[in-house]
């Protein structure tokens, strides 16, 4: 097969994908988006005779337009524009989530500083300011006073973009030290670790430390929903453990001794490295599978 | 250890080692200014200042 491969920057991520296309055989066309321009009628002549392309857009704004363009042109992507379009956006996320009867964070959007200051209240203390658009943890808030609520609204109303005058609200989650991160292929886990940190954030881009994490029917459940609930793809699915009993007993870490879970986000270009470098499982070549699996199925769509 | 090669980093101009592997659109550290560079061809190779990262990079 022939893949497009949508990119601004090649991370370790991509590498490994590329690498995994190579072995098999499989051509491909890395397309730097810098350098194209989208017409409203016919694809850019980089993407002709692709049989699919793999949207790994570092720029979440490039992401969204590019695979509308591709829409427009029957040009196949993953991950799908209607699945970027949730994805990116905490907003629409978290009420795909809701939507689906997945668990994720009571959260609340409010449009001035004056009512974001009274959702925050009603929330009490600690409780989370996110930015709507935004990842690897950046620009997020623990909000854990009236006064440090003020200074931070105050700061995100003139930050300049109207993005940050959208104030996304959330509860603090209360969890083990530790969040979970499945990736998966149209809601099947190709497999899951845990990323600890003794900061609250515990993104890998930030240098948590990440060990596997073995996926339970629970977990199984939900992401599959939550897939589902975002038109699906390959997804990037963070979890919390809630309800967990002594978050900082290292043996109920282990064991897993907790409620329940509750998503907090689904990403859409997600960044694999980090997983692939933790569990036994060759993730790249468990995307690349489901890659081919996608154009066979499309090909005999067609015929 | 992986293969090397060498080239000029753009900011310096001094002569810098990076793998020989590098795909056009990597990012790689200057070893002489610990800066970000972008790999912008590979044959031959050749480096550029990375860009700054904007807001809306990530996953």
């Amino acid at each position: 097969m022939k893949v497009g491969l949508l990119y601004s920057r090649i991370r370790r991520d991509e590498k490994l994908l590329l690498s995994e296309l190579r072995d098999r055989g499989h051509e491909v066309a890395k397309i730097d988006v810098r350098d194209e321009q989208f017409g409203l009628s016919d694809p850019p002549e980089s993407f002709e005779s692709v049989d699919i392309v793999v949207d790994r857009c570092l720029a979440t704004s490039r992401s969204l337009y590019i695979t509308r363009f591709l829409d427009a042109y029957d040009v196949p992507v993953v991950n799908s524009a209607a699945t970027a379009d949730v994805c990116s956006d905490k907003v629409k996320n978290s009420l795909a989530l809701e939507r689906a009867g997945v668990p994720t964070p009571a959260t609340e959007v409010a449009f001035t500083t004056d009512s974001a200051l009274e959702t925050i209240e009603a929330f009490g203390y600690p409780c989370v300011i996110k930015p709507v658009v935004g990842s690897w943890g950046r620009l997020m808030a623990k909000v854990e006073s009236r006064s440090a609520a003020e200074a931070i609204l105050e700061h995100k109303a003139t930050l300049g973009h109207y993005q940050h005058k959208v104030f996304y609200v959330q509860e603090f989650v209360e969890k083990p030290g530790r969040d979970i991160r499945v990736v998966a292929v149209d809601g099947e886990p190709i497999a899951a670790m845990t990323r600890s940190s003794d900061h609250w954030l515990t993104n890998a881009a930030k240098g948590a430390d990440v060990q596997p994490f073995e996926v339970d029917d629970r977990v199984r459940e939900l992401v599959a929903t939550a897939s589902e609930a975002v038109g699906g793809g390959l997804l990037g699915v963070d979890l919390m453990e809630t309800g967990v009993s002594e978050p900082d007993d290292s043996e109920t870490r282990e064991t897993g001794s907790h409620a329940d879970y509750t998503v907090h986000e689904i990403n859409h270009t997600v960044e694999f490295k980090a997983l692939n470098d933790a569990v036994d499982v060759d993730v790249p070549a468990a995307a690349v599978d489901w890659l081919e699996s996608n154009v066979e199925r499309g090909t005999e769509a067609t015929v | 250890m992986a293969d090397m090669i060498t080239t000029e980093d753009p900011l310096t101009g001094e002569e810098i080692e990076i793998p020989a592997d590098v795909e056009a659109g990597e990012i790689v550290d200057s070893p002489a200014t610990g800066a970000e560079l972008e790999v912008i061809s590979v044959d031959p190779v050749t480096l550029e200042e990375a860009p700054e990262l904007e807001e809306d990079w990530g996953e």
